[in-house]
């Protein structure tokens, strides 16, 4: 049951967006963000529609697969929707109770949650045609600048890849655990909460223990094998922007642009 | 021709241990060599390996790795090149998410050029006959096949001369042969120095030289017929002789006639056959 759980979500098929830099792929979903947040009207959502659109059909990623990473916060989108729906102060339209419905407040929710939705699915697309370790390539290259200003740029890479590399071992772990546990009588199952979280305490004990175990044994591995920080160190697939990297940042901050012209039209 | 590696009158002791882990080993290994260290658990033999790589520096003594002091710091990242090392757990010692970035991480430390790395990635994978799992995620291989990933990590290194702590020890059968055969090819065809850390006795028969390690001391010493002759000697250190060694101990002692020095199957099949 543990083994299914990946991190983050990359579907991987060939696709023009699938072989973007990681750097380009990075930059452009924080402008799209930004562009979100730029827009106050609903007839510009019709802009991120299409070059929302323009990116899924381009990934060949199945658009259920989009929708499906929606699930988890379609909580917080209701939250959203209904704060807003009774808390915007304007023109009464409904009552319910001590609450108003509002014109404004209608306007406000529907506005919020469509920003929240296309946030969520805008940044799904980097996971979803970024595979891990070129997401970690390329967070670490763009920080690179920083590391002037005392950012650890390269720990926080090293950092992730070791994170990446060994969550399937220690899950697969876990599960050695458990069953050994279980085997033991050990009862993960039944209880309130309060003892099910107790009963997690012969599982957790011996996890801790063979990861600091592991730590030290990698940490003696890598040092034999001439690792020492980030210094000096070269990078065996180099990150090059191409073309079709300088084709996307443009078309992104012709996005743009048609979003902050957007502002300016009154309609 | 100079030993790669000279290990003099070293002897070691942990900090919070009375006893040492070492007391005053001395050994040459020669280049292209195949050395076998047997010993059983406690003897010292995991200390040596880690001694060698300067993971640990000599209580007393000093090793000198193709001329260079393992005491001294500025020949550090050298002496790790030399003398690569694939440890014992297959799963805590590779780093990365891709097997082909794993074993691209030793150059990577180097500061080698791009170019550089893909081709000795490459050649290396293909030297442990792993090269079309290059874009696997190591967690998915099987311990054998991340125990040559591991070697190809030491290859990808160019070290001349590759120290083996148990990298069997973990497997099933059909993985330790893998990685056996695997080490006997580079040591016959790259001419590697190999360094092999073991307590498999039919692993230990395939060696140029076999040392017996106990109490932190080197006990015997020898090639591999001269060592397994000595059937109790080896048993007195904890240790057993090659399955087929014992057999013919035993035929031996019932009055049927044979050579005392049999080590391996097809021995004792032609003398059998005699």
């Amino acid at each position: 049951m543990l083994k299914n759980l990946t991190i983050g979500q990359h579907y991987p098929v060939e696709s023009k967006i699938h072989d973007l830099d990681p750097r380009v792929k990075i930059m452009v979903t924080l402008i799209f963000i930004v562009s979100l947040f730029l827009i106050n009207k609903f007839q510009a959502y019709l802009l991120v529609f299409v070059f929302l659109g323009l990116v899924i059909k381009m990934s060949h990623v199945p658009l259920k697969m989009v929708i499906r990473g929606l699930k988890p916060i379609l909580i917080i989108i209701g939250i959203t929707f209904v704060i807003n729906l009774f808390m915007t102060p304007g023109e009464v339209l409904y009552q319910i109770g001590p609450l108003d419905i509002t014109r404004e407040g209608i306007r406000q929710a529907g506005f919020m949650a469509l920003r929240l939705v296309l946030l969520i699915m805008g940044t799904s697309m980097l996971t979803l045609t970024t595979s891990p370790i070129l997401l970690t390539d390329g967070i670490e290259s763009l920080l690179n600048p920083y590391k002037r200003i005392g950012l650890p740029a390269h720990e926080l890479a090293m950092m992730m890849t070791i994170a990446l590399r060994f969550i399937p071992t220690l899950m697969e772990e876990t599960e050695k655990i458990m069953k050994a546990q279980k085997a033991r009588g050990a009862d993960f199952e039944s209880g309130n909460i309060v003892r099910r979280a107790k009963s997690l305490v012969p599982l957790l004990v011996p996890l801790f223990v063979s990861a600091f175990r592991r730590a030290d044994e990698l940490a003696m591995a890598m040092e034999a094998r001439c690792y020492r920080g980030g210094e000096h160190r070269t990078r065996m697939r180099a990150l090059l922007m191409v073309r079709g990297d300088y084709l996307a940042l443009l078309i992104t901050f012709i996005y743009v642009g048609a979003i902050v012209g957007s502002r300016l039209i009154q309609i | 021709m100079d030993p790669i590696i000279k290990i003099s009158n070293v002897s070691f002791q942990y900090s919070q241990e009375e006893k040492n882990a070492l007391n005053g080993v001395s050994l040459d290994i020669q280049p292209g060599e195949f050395v076998a260290i047997l010993g059983h658990n406690g003897s010292g033999k995991s200390t040596l390996a880690k001694l060698i790589n300067s993971l640990l520096l000599p209580t007393e003594g000093e090793i000198i790795v193709k001329g260079m002091n393992t005491k001294n710091d500025d020949m550090l990242w050298n002496i790790r090149q030399t003398a690569g090392m694939v440890f014992q757990n297959p799963d805590n010692q590779l780093v990365a998410t891709i097997v082909e970035e794993d074993v691209a991480f030793g150059p990577e430390n180097q500061g080698v050029d791009p170019v550089e790395i893909r081709k000795r990635v490459d050649d290396s994978l293909k030297a442990v006959d792993m090269y079309e799992y290059r874009k696997r995620p190591p967690h998915l291989l099987s311990g054998g096949q991340k125990q040559r990933i591991a070697i190809a990590g030491v290859l990808a290194m160019n070290s001349e001369c590759i120290i083996l702590d148990e990298p069997t020890a973990m497997l099933d059968p059909s993985g330790r042969k893998e990685v056996l055969q695997t080490i006997k090819k580079l040591n016959h065809d790259e001419n590697k120095t190999v360094l092999l850390i073991t307590h498999f006795m039919d692993e230990a028969v395939q060696a140029d030289r076999v040392i017996v390690m106990d109490g932190g001391k080197i006990q015997m010493e020898g090639t591999p017929k001269e060592v397994f002759v000595n059937i109790d000697l080896i048993k007195k250190f904890g240790l057993d002789v090659p399955q087929v060694t014992e057999l013919a101990h035993n035929l031996i002692n019932e009055g049927i006639m044979m050579p005392r020095d049999i080590i391996k199957i097809e021995e004792l099949v032609d003398a059998i056959c005699q």
